[in-house]
């Protein structure tokens, strides 16, 4: 529990406004920490999220990347720490979040069809027991089609490969209408023709204004494909435009020993400030 | 068939129907959550409840019986998910220790106390009596209106009909919850649905349908029910829908295919007696599933198909 007034918090972080209330951000995050047993796996995080803009969270493996996400999202209980959704509480804004867990997270063996993953994003719509109508599986299957997924409507999920499985998973996000989109890892294991596939449509979502979160590891692509980058280990290292927070210095304390200077020296990265 | 039937094999062949799809039911969700061995626990637990029960009512009355039965279930279940999060034990791990020990308990309790006089025993535990349970008062399909022997069918049929029906309503009111957060948990998480409460939802529904069962069928039948009709069923089908029918199929099967060759089987082989019909049940289970796995259409589904596509 953070013991401290708004005003000194406010005072703590400069121009960070910390009484998150004022925040209409699509998601804002305060003193977030999560613990699974002693060491904690996010500590004090602070993290805004822009509509209209990309957001890649980086940061090496057990940084607390995925942890991050799901403590924003009450999937998993933090120790301290504030979420806010649109300037709204978690529980009135969640409606306009959709999340797409890491693929590795489920059971593709599951026996479910694609067409019925997808119809899991409309659960908020029809809720217990409504109908689910025509119109429900035309929506879903606009959504398919939006990532090049129609012809396998029916297939089982198992039956797809690392690629289209995630294309399914963005198309579960895109059914749920949202206005924040959540995404870890969605490159994970995909082919260039997927990656091409589910980028596209992201910038289409950052086109119509919307917030879009990725959870990203693949470091030289952040310039090409991002607009803002949040890094990440255990504490937040630095936020911002990539152009301005996308740095060998910021990289070097994220990563420390663990990303070669050579390496670095390679990306597409501002001059260091 | 005419009143011999109706009177001595129809109302058996019903609970074990009912018993059946009462427990496979709910083993759908727990066979795809991996928690398909929590039957296992259950049934264990079953006999500590109990013999508690009767050290103190005194009585081998139906009612105290289930209730100890349903408290201990519930207990169980509770101390697994202690010792899963205080323990961070995996589940199949924290069952293992959570019904070992309270059916060593049970065991200790009914050896301490005197309870060896009356039929606590532990065949009746597990096989029940399903034989037992015959409509005396039935003269043939008419009793089927007939009031007065309506009113003399077998207690065991209506409870296990009440819960049976009741697994069957629950499951198709929660079915988009408890689909969506088997699938994916966080996913579900982070729609705002109670996925704790979810679960243990299902398996105190699982509690409950393994008691019923029990009181009528014995625990051999529960365990089997729990496993194999909704492992049979997944390799039927692709479809969630179609696997929790195919599983009713299945659990209908055994218990009508158990029943008959229980009761004649061992005569058609020149036997003189009619073996167990609870375990006839559950071995018909057992080969139900042997049969799905060498033929079942969806059986070698790991892996298939999972070359690249571009
Ligand atoms: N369910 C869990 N139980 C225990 N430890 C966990 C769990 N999930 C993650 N961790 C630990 O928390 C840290 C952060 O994990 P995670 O958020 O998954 O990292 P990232 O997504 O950045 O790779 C890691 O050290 C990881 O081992
Ligand atoms: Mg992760």
């Amino acid at each position: 529990m953070d013991m401290r007034t708004p005003l000194a918090l406010a005072a703590n972080n400069g121009h960070i406004p910390r009484d998150i209330a004022k925040i209409d951000a699509p998601l804002a995050v305060r003193g977030m920490t999560v613990s699974y047993g002693e060491k904690p796996a996010i500590f004090s995080v602070d993290a805004t999220f822009e509509a209209g803009k990309m957001t890649a969270i980086i940061g090496p493996n057990g940084a607390g990347k995925s942890t991050l996400l799901k403590a924003a999202l009450g999937v998993i209980p933090s120790l301290s720490g504030e979420v806010s959704v649109f300037g709204n509480p978690l529980g009135v804004a969640r409606d306009r979040i959709a999340y797409v867990p890491q693929r590795a997270s489920v059971d593709w063996d599951f026996p479910t069809t694609v067409i019925d993953v997808v119809m899991m994003g409309l659960y908020r719509k029809t809720g217990l027991l409504s109908r689910l109508t025509g119109a429900h599986r035309a929506h879903a299957m606009a959504c398919l089609d939006r990532v090049g997924m129609a012809d396998f409507a029916d297939r089982q999920i198992g039956q797809l490969s690392g690629g289209q499985q995630q294309r399914v998973f963005l198309s579960r996000a895109l059914a749920q209408e949202a206005d924040l989109y959540l995404l870890d890892e969605p490159f994970a294991g995909v082919d260039a023709a997927t990656e091409r596939a589910i980028i596209d449509v992201l910038a289409g979502l950052k086109a119509d204004g919307k917030a879009v979160v990725c959870v990203h590891h693949d470091l030289a692509t952040v310039s090409r494909y991002f607009d803002n980058v949040f890094l990440i280990n255990v504490r937040r290292i630095a936020e911002g435009p990539v152009t301005a927070v996308f740095t060998p210095e910021n990289l070097h304390a994220t990563y420390g020993g663990r990303l070669a200077t050579s390496h670095i020296d390679q990306l597409d990265l501002v001059a260091g400030a | 068939m005419g009143a011999e039937f109706v009177q001595f094999s129809l109302t058996p062949i019903l609970i074990g129907i009912l018993a059946s799809i009462a427990c496979a039911l709910p083993g759908n969700f727990l066979v795809l959550r991996k928690q398909a061995l929590i039957g296992d626990a259950i049934s264990h637990v079953v006999l500590p409840g109990i013999v508690v029960a009767f050290l103190i009512t005194g009585s081998v009355a139906a009612l105290p019986m289930l209730l100890g039965a349903a408290g201990a279930a519930i207990v169980a279940v509770i101390l697994i998910e202690a010792i899963k999060r205080l323990g961070n034990i995996e589940p199949g791990a924290a069952m293992g220790v959570a019904f070992t020990s309270l059916f060593a308990g049970g065991v200790l309790l009914l050896e301490q106390s005197d309870t060896s006089s009356v039929h606590l025993d532990v065949e009746h535990a597990l096989m029940g009596n399903l034989e037992s349970l015959i409509w005396f008062k039935a003269q043939g399909w008419s009793s089927l209106w007939d009031l007065e022997a309506l009113a003399a069918l077998p207690h065991e049929l209506g409870r296990i009909a009440v819960v049976c029906a009741l697994v069957i309503v629950l499951t198709v009111i929660f079915w988009r919850p408890l689909k969506i957060s088997t699938f994916d948990e966080s996913f579900a998480q982070a729609l705002g649905l109670p996925v704790g409460a979810i679960g243990f939802g299902l398996v105190v529904t699982a509690a409950v349908a393994a008691v019923a069962a029990f009181d009528a069928v014995g625990s051999i039948i529960v365990i089997a029910m729990f496993i194999c009709p909704p492992a049979a069923a997944r390799l039927m089908t692709n479809r969630l829908e179609t696997q929790v029918t195919w599983s009713i199929v299945f659990a209908t099967l055994s218990a009508i295919l158990g029943y008959v060759f229980a009761g004649y089987g061992p005569l058609w082989f020149g036997a003189q007696n009619a073996v167990s019909a609870a375990g006839m049940i559950a071995t018909v289970s057992g080969i139900i599933l042997a049969l799905a796995c060498l033929f079942g259409p969806y059986r070698s589904r790991i892996g298939v198909g999972r070359e690249e596509a571009a």
